[in-house]
């Protein structure tokens, strides 16, 4: 049977992790649908048609789907659930509020944030905040799986022209409203895809000198990532946060600036190709998932740095 | 108003975990083990609560094997009123734990079910929204802030683009972070009348719900290990290693 992709988007747009999810979803069955569930979301539906790893896309429209609303949204996987073997969603926040409602009504065992498909049946999935890695085998009929968005690479997103239907939006579960949400904008590349990334931790001692984090991100084209501490004392919000609570980073470069390097920080970045880790304290267990790393002041070593990378004729972007 | 509040024993968060040499699990004999960091959040958020004269008891329930009573202890230490301990042995899937906190919400009728949004040992981030189904509530999921109006709840949720408020009705389940409030440490005097606080023990088996797992666990590894790296004297040797060796810059 065939593979239910569920789409992550703004109703304008696909989100870029919808990418990754169909890869994965590909790698259980060929035959991968779509469903897209928003308001206004022809354009969304249609950038999803043009994957070409997708067969169809099922569109579902509603202006109680506008906002995303898992209440919402699960019945209407869960109706469409009867003709697929499979339903799988990326593990960000968008997934992880929205599948386990749906695989409790279909009565399945829900596989969460896996890495790898061994077989349709069998995943591999870190635990312990990937100090573990667990192959896991699913008995249910029907499987509920969402995939870690960073372990699958993003699939093509043009030349593809699959089929649109629209399918009959269900009720509005009327006891959740949505109110608002609190969208931080910036212009740099996002976090979890950045192709570089510099985070900064409790080290830096307060939010003001987060400036020195900032111009080393702009230097570098660099998202700007932060250890739970950091976030927690209120240097910098939550949407920077990388570890076992925060986001998953996995880019080709990830520099740690201050950060000593707690479990739940390592297991947000350190499958990232390249670490670099700049901290006064030599016994930091930061240097030990570090490819390089330097003992020193970060005050004193930023700006060097800063004046290192103003002496290169050319750095990547 | 009354609050159930789910807590889960894992091995503590400071262990540095290991696998076990037959790859059937980790190491967990002789091994530290606490309350999952985000149901302590969600103890406090209640404890709050009530503190606050809008709740009127606060109920702590674990589900787990006979040690997980000292889990419902700390809860109790910490201002719940009483505890129940729903005894089972081996893997306990999220979707079964739902199926037993359902049966737990039936008898007690709670008006709202606050837990730890995800256990830090499956790393799963399930149980709530599993319950929230099975229940047909409404859910509110990675809660950094709760404020109760006219009967209704507006909470702050932590999502990956930046914070989302919603407004759910009354009962309904709410799954909280680790930014929601600063757990209080249980005082030696709290702890000693923790202990005449009632736990009722439950057998999963007679609460008339099919737990056996649907996941084979097939095996459990250690991840790959990365490679050693070097220590850089200096900021000059570091960006030309990045340029020139990693070629990353």
């Amino acid at each position: 049977m065939s593979v239910l992709l569920i789409a992550e988007h703004n109703n304008k747009e696909l989100k870029p992790f919808t990418l990754n999810a169909s890869t994965a979803a590909s790698q259980i069955d060929s035959d991968v649908h779509a469903v897209i569930i928003g308001h206004n979301c022809n354009e969304a539906a249609k950038a999803l048609s043009e994957l070409p790893l997708i067969k169809k896309v099922i569109q579902v429209e509603a202006a109680h789907y506008e906002n995303f609303v898992a209440e919402n949204f699960a019945p209407v996987i869960v109706k469409l659930a009867e003709n697929y073997s499979h339903i799988i969603s990326s593990a960000n926040t968008f997934g992880k509020n929205l599948m386990p409602r749906i695989a409790a009504a279909l009565d399945t065992s829900q596989i969460s944030d896996i890495i790898k498909v061994i077989a349709p049946d069998t995943f591999l999935r870190p635990i312990y905040a990937g100090n573990a890695f667990a192959t896991v085998k699913s008995k249910d009929a029907k499987k509920c799986v969402t995939i870690r968005p960073t372990s699958f690479d993003s699939c093509e997103s043009s030349g593809g022209s699959a089929p649109i239907e629209k399918a009959d939006p269900g009720e509005e579960f009327a006891k959740t409203k949505f109110i608002k949400r609190e969208e931080v904008k910036s212009d740099r590349p996002e976090l979890g895809t950045a192709r570089v990334v510099v985070s900064g931790g409790r080290g830096m001692q307060s939010g003001d000198n987060f400036k020195l984090i900032t111009s080393l991100a702009d230097k570098l084209n660099a998202a700007i990532g932060a250890s739970r501490a950091a976030v927690d004392a209120g240097y910098i919000s939550n949407d920077h946060q990388v570890g076992q609570t925060g986001k998953v980073v996995v880019p080709d470069l990830y520099i740690a600036v201050g950060i000593s390097g707690a479990i739940q920080h390592l297991a947000g970045m350190k499958e990232s190709k390249v670490i670099v880790a700049i901290n006064k304290d030599g016994e930091a267990p930061i240097f030990s998932v570090a490819d390089y790393g330097l003992e020193a002041d970060l005050f004193e070593a930023v700006p060097q740095f800063l004046e290192e990378l103003n002496k290169l004729n050319t750095i990547q972007k | 108003m009354k609050i159930l509040v789910a807590v889960k024993r894992v091995i503590d968060y400071n262990v540095q975990i290991r696998v076990k040499e037959d790859n059937t699990g980790v190491v967990t004999d002789n091994v530290k083990m606490s309350t999952n960091p985000p149901d302590d959040n969600a103890i406090e958020e209640a404890v709050k609560i009530k503190e606050a004269g809008k709740a009127t008891e606060v109920v702590a329930v674990s589900i787990g094997e006979e040690k997980a009573q000292e889990t419902v202890r700390k809860a109790l230490a910490v201002g719940a009123d009483r505890g129940i301990l729903v005894k089972t042995d081996g893997i306990i899937e999220p979707l079964a734990v739902s199926k037993l906190l359902q049966k737990i919400v039936e008898k007690e009728k709670p008006d709202l079910v606050f837990m730890g949004k995800q256990a830090i040992d499956d790393d799963c981030n399930q149980t709530g929204q599993m319950l929230s189904a099975l229940l047909n509530w409404p859910q509110a999921t990675f809660a950094s802030k709760i404020e109760i109006k006219d009967g209704k709840l507006e909470v702050t949720r932590e999502i990956d683009e930046g914070l989302e408020t919603i407004e759910i009705n009354v009962p309904a389940i709410v799954t909280c972070d680790l930014r929601l409030n600063e757990p209080r440490y249980a005082s030696l005097p709290n702890i000693m009348k923790a202990k005449k606080k009632p736990i009722e023990q439950l057998n999963a088996s007679d609460l008339g719900v099919d737990i056996t797992p649907r996941i084979e666990q097939v095996k459990v590894e250690e991840p790959p290990k990365r490679k050693a790296g070097i220590k850089v004297s200096s900021v000059a040797e570091l960006v030309q290693k990045l340029k020139n060796e990693a070629k990353v810059i």
